[in-house]
This record gives C-alpha cells, sequence and structure tokens, in this order.
C-alpha cells in the first residue's frame, strides 16, 4: 500500500519533473528540474531495492554531472528568444526520437507483462553490492574493462582537443622554485657611493 | 540503540518504531546544534590565542554564550532579497546546504549500535549526500544575481568536485582494508589499540606484513585530512569566500537567518568530515589502549579524536596562508589525485597478496 503510493508519487514527480527540463524558460531552472528527475529515479530503484545503484546514480549524475551542467549553463549568456526560433525546425525530428523511446519502452513492458524479461531473481541474502560486484568482476569482466577503456580513450580526446600549446604563458614549477638555493637568487654587491649598480 | 530492542518495537507497532526513530533524530539534532554552538565559540578562541588575543569574553563567564547571542542577533535580523533574485532559490539554498549537511549523520555510528540508520553501503550514503553539499553555494550564487557571490559559487563548485575525486579514493583504500562498506563494520575492523587504526597500522604481530602498509595508510590519513579542509571550504583553502577578493563569496547577499543556515551548515559539515576520520583511519569509538580505560564509555573516545581533530581544523586556519586559486587546483589533480590512485593499487595488490 506505502509501497505502491510512494511509486506513484515518485513516478508522477519524475515525469513532470522531466516535462519541465524541456519546457522551462530558463536554462538553470531546467538543470534543476533534470536534477529532480534524478533524485526521483533513485527513490524508485531505492523501492526496487537497488539502493546501490540508487546512490550511484546521486553520487555521479546528480553530485558530479549536474554540477558541470549547472556550471556551463550558467556561464553561458544564453538568448532565450534564439533558441526559441529553432524549436519548430528541430520539431520532427525530436518527434522521431520521442516515438522510437516510446516504442521501446512498450516492447520492454511487453516482455515483462509475457513473463521473459529475462531478468534473473535476486538472492535476498547477499547484499546488492556483492552481487554487482561478483557478475561485473567475473562474468563481465572483459567488458568492464573495455568500458573502462573506451572511458580512457575519451578523457585523453578531450584533453588533446582542448589543449592548446600557447607561448609566453609563464608557469609555476614548484619543483624549480623549491630547487632554488641561496646562492642563486641573492647577489652580494660592494657599491660604490654615487655609482650604483649599474646594468 | 540495541538491534534487538529495535527489533522488538518494530514487531509491537510501526508506530512506536516510528516513534522511536524520530526520538533517535532528534537526540542527534539536538545534541549537534549545541555542539556547534560549542565549537564555534571554540574556533573562535582558539584562533584567538594563536593571535595572542582573547577572543570572545564578554558575553555570559569566558564568552560561553557569545554563539547564542550571535545566533539571536541573526534571527531578529531582517531578511534581505536582493532586486532581480530568483526568490525561491535564493531562500532553497542555504536550507539544501543545512538539510545535507545533517542528513549525513543519519549512519555515523558515534558508539556501538549508536546509529540512526545502519545501512551497509555507508561510506557510499555520506559520499553521495556530501557531494550534493555543492548545489547550496553554487544556486545561492547563482540565485544571489550579484558579481561576488557568482564568482564564489563557480570557484567553490570547480574545488569541491575537485576534491571529492581523491577524497572518494582515499577512502577506498580503507574500504578495501576493512572488507566493507558499513561504517560500524569499518570501526570494529580497527578494534583492540591504536596499532590497528587504519592510520596507524603496524601491528606486526596480527600480520608482520602490516609494516609495509603503515607508510601508505599514514599518509592517506593525512591526505584525507587536507581533502576534509578543501571540501568544507576551511582555510587555507577558503577561496570559494576570500574576503580579499570575493568580499565573502557565494554568501555576500545573505543576511538574517539564511545566512544562518549557510555559518551552522558549514559547521556541521566541518563535524561531519572530523567524525568521519574519525571512523575511517582512527578507529572510531576505540579507545587508543584497551587496557584499564574501560570505565570510559565509548562515544567519549569518538568525541576526544572528532574534537582533537576540529582542534586541527582551527589551527590550521589560524597558521596557514590561503592558497591561490591555480595552486589549489595544481593540488587537487596533480599531486592527490594520482597519489591516491597508485595508494590504492598499492593496498589492493597488498590486500591480494598479505592481507
Amino acid at each position: 500500500m506505502l509501497v505502491t503510493l510512494t511509486f506513484y508519487l515518485l513516478a508522477a514527480v519524475a515525469v513532470m519533473a522531466a516535462f519541465m527540463v524541456v519546457a522551462a524558460r530558463n536554462p538553470v531552472h531546467s538543470v534543476m528540474y533534470l536534477i529532480l528527475t534524478f533524485f526521483s529515479a533513485a527513490g524508485l530503484f531505492i523501492l526496487m531495492g537497488a539502493e546501490f545503484l540508487a546512490l550511484l546514480l546521486i553520487m555521479v549524475y546528480v553530485g558530479a554531472v549536474a554540477v558541470l551542467f549547472l556550471f556551463v549553463v550558467m556561464m553561458l549568456e544564453v538568448d532565450f528568444v534564439e533558441i526559441k526560433q529553432g524549436f519548430l525546425q528541430y520539431a520532427p525530428f525530436g518527434l522521431v526520437m520521442a516515438f522510437i523511446l516510446f516504442l521501446e519502452m512498450v516492447l520492454v513492458g511487453a516482455a515483462y507483462f509475457f513473463g521473459d524479461s529475462g531478468v534473473p531473481d535476486t538472492d535476498p541474502e547477499v547484499s546488492n553490492l556483492e552481487a554487482i560486484g561478483s557478475v561485473l568482476y567475473t562474468d563481465y569482466a572483459l567488458f568492464f574493462e573495455g568500458v573502462g577503456l573506451v572511458l580512457l580513450v575519451a578523457m585523453i580526446g578531450a584533453i588533446v582537443l582542448t589543449h592548446r600549446a600557447r607561448d609566453g604563458v609563464r608557469r609555476q614549477d614548484v619543483g624549480r622554485q623549491v630547487a632554488r638555493t641561496r646562492e642563486a637568487a641573492i647577489k652580494k654587491v660592494d657599491i660604490e657611493p654615487g655609482e650604483g649598480i649599474g646594468p | 540503540m540495541n538491534a534487538h530492542i529495535t527489533g522488538f518495537w518494530n514487531e509491537v507497532s510501526p508506530a512506536v518504531w516510528f516513534g522511536l526513530k524520530l526520538a533517535q533524530v532528534l537526540a542527534f539534532v539536538i545534541v549537534l546544534a549545541l555542539l556547534v554552538a560549542a565549537l564555534v565559540l571554540a574556533d573562535r578562541k582558539i584562533w584567538a590565542a594563536a593571535q595572542m588575543r582573547k577572543g570572545p569574553n564578554v558575553v555570559g563567564a569566558f564568552g560561553l554564550l557569545q554563539t547564542i547571542a550571535d545566533a539571536l542577533k541573526f534571527f531578529f535580523k531582517e531578511i534581505i532579497i536582493p532586486d532581480g533574485s530568483s526568490k525561491f532559490l535564493f531562500i532553497l539554498a542555504p536550507v539544501i546546504t543545512l538539510i545535507m549537511a545533517f542528513l549525513a549523520w543519519a549512519v555515523i555510528p558515534v558508539a556501538p549500535g549508536w546509529v540512526i540508520s545502519d545501512i551497509n553501503i555507508g561510506v557510499l550514503y555520506v559520499l553521495a549526500i556530501s557531494s550534493l553539499g555543492v548545489y547550496g553555494i553554487i544556486i545561492g550564487g547563482w540565485a544571489s544575481n550579484s558579481k561576488y557571490p557568482f564568482m564564489g559559487a563557480l570557484r567553490s563548485a570547480a574545488q569541491m568536485i575537485s576534491y571529492e575525486v581523491s577524497i572518494g579514493f582515499i577512502i577506498l583504500t580503507v574500504v578495501m582494508l576493512a572488507g566493507s562498506m558499513n561504517l560500524t563494520e569499518i570501526v570494529e575492523a580497527q578494534a583492540g589499540g591504536f596499532w590497528n587504526w587504519h592510520m596507524f597500522r603496524i601491528n606486526v604481530m596480527k600480520n608482520p606484513w602490516n609494516i609495509l602498509l603503515f607508510p601508505v595508510m599514514f599518509y592517506m590519513g593525512v591526505l584525507f585530512f587536507i581533502s576534509a579542509l578543501a571540501e568544507t571550504n576551511r582555510p587555507p583553502f577558503d577561496l570559494p569566500e576570500a574576503e580579499s577578493e570575493l568580499v565573502a563569496g557565494y554568501q555576500v547577499e545573505y543576511s538574517s537567518t539564511p545566512f544562518l543556515m549557510y555559518f551552522f551548515g558549514e559547521y556541521v559539515n566541518i563535524m561531519l568530515l572530523c567524525s568521519m576520520m574519525t571512523i575511517l583511519f582512527l578507529g572510531g569509538w576505540y579507545a587508543p589502549f584497551d587496557i584499564g580505560v574501560q570505565f570510559l564509555p565509548p562515544v567519549f573516545w569518538f568525541f576526544l579524536k572528532t574534537a582533537f581533530l576540529f582542534f586541527l581544523f582551527a589551527m590550521v586556519k589560524a597558521i596557514v596562508p590561503r592558497y591561490r586559486y591555480d595552486q589549489l587546483m595544481r593540488l587537487g589533480w596533480k599531486v592527490f589525485l594520482p597519489i591516491s590512485l597508485a595508494s590504492i593499487t598499492c593496498v589492493a595488490a597488498w590486500v591480494t597478496f598479505f592481507g
């Protein structure tokens, strides 16, 4: 009873917030609604007993990815009228995407309804973390490492694409600063009166 | 609260269980609020002593009531909401900071069984909640619709995300050694004297290879402390509120109760990280020697260690000059991150071959 009620509450909030992500006028508010959607999804995960995934969702998406979204959106000087102008132009494309997503969800739902979802039953004795770890690092170890490699390549790619070598940049080299001795830094000069240090 | 007692009440009636949990939460909140009042005063007194001043000494004996007087002052002031600000978000931001600061305490065990919720992924929960703390600052800075708060918010977001990464990796080494993400089990893995604590793991009688682990884990403890300073925006990493550059950073426009909420949330967060360090590295509620001190309750040791760490926080504030922003980023990404990653590899190898 309570679980069903909570489910409907979270699901309603998630759907409404997801709608508001698209509908909100201010992009910063859009990101806020996106965060609310993530939260509701995390709540749904907890209802299903997948508390590890829920916390991971909050930690990775809400705690890091959405913060970076917010960071970028706040920095941009966005002209709202300009964004709205392209709306009709991209509407057909968006509708096609929405239809494909809808179809996929119907298929998943149908598979679950007819009882061959392919999801194995979980052992209530084994904790979430243990269950995921024992599958991820044995049966799917190769795929897991593959994903890690893809992420590494993406990271290096991002650095290579954005890095520019500029001339005349003064960098602080801590090692050099520490290695500097008194002899290299200070010169003792005996100056005659009225002559100055010279060149 | 003992597990079988709560189990018993749970069987009697869910309503009674709910009431019991509510009482636990209230107890935690009240004790934390009182401790914050004491810690703010301690912070100011330590800072004053380091500068050969007296610090607050007028309100109450030795200035003991100074914090309460300050809090009352903030309550009775007018809330000023800047023109052109996003009003809802402006008020929401300090509330987020305060709630997130308290929320993480739900899984902190201060003594055997003295914990609101003993979940088996407590470490992950604390990390997740503390990663949400950024929102209070970044939303507040943006909603103020002002230059300095915005710059402070951006700095703070970058800083907290950077140091969260290394904190996560440092905690992972402890999780691997303890073999659990449950905070109670992590503490219990360090039972029996300070030579079993994760920071000083030199008990060669138990496992001769502990001698190899000691330098790595000691270093991890130091790194965790420094990262905790950066995570809570404490000096020398208080760039989000650097008064010489940004006036007061993200909280420039805040006054009255919203400011108090920020202030309060900040200190609750500091206590949280002190107690996390106590749990992860300094053996939680266990005494440094388990002979002759059994008459002291476990919570005393927990409090003592946490208070000592807070003393270190206050001393660092008093004696270390503020970092420059690029130095801060360099320290986070070029020093802490590689070292903590290397340590994960070392500790994992140790656990596999010698553990």
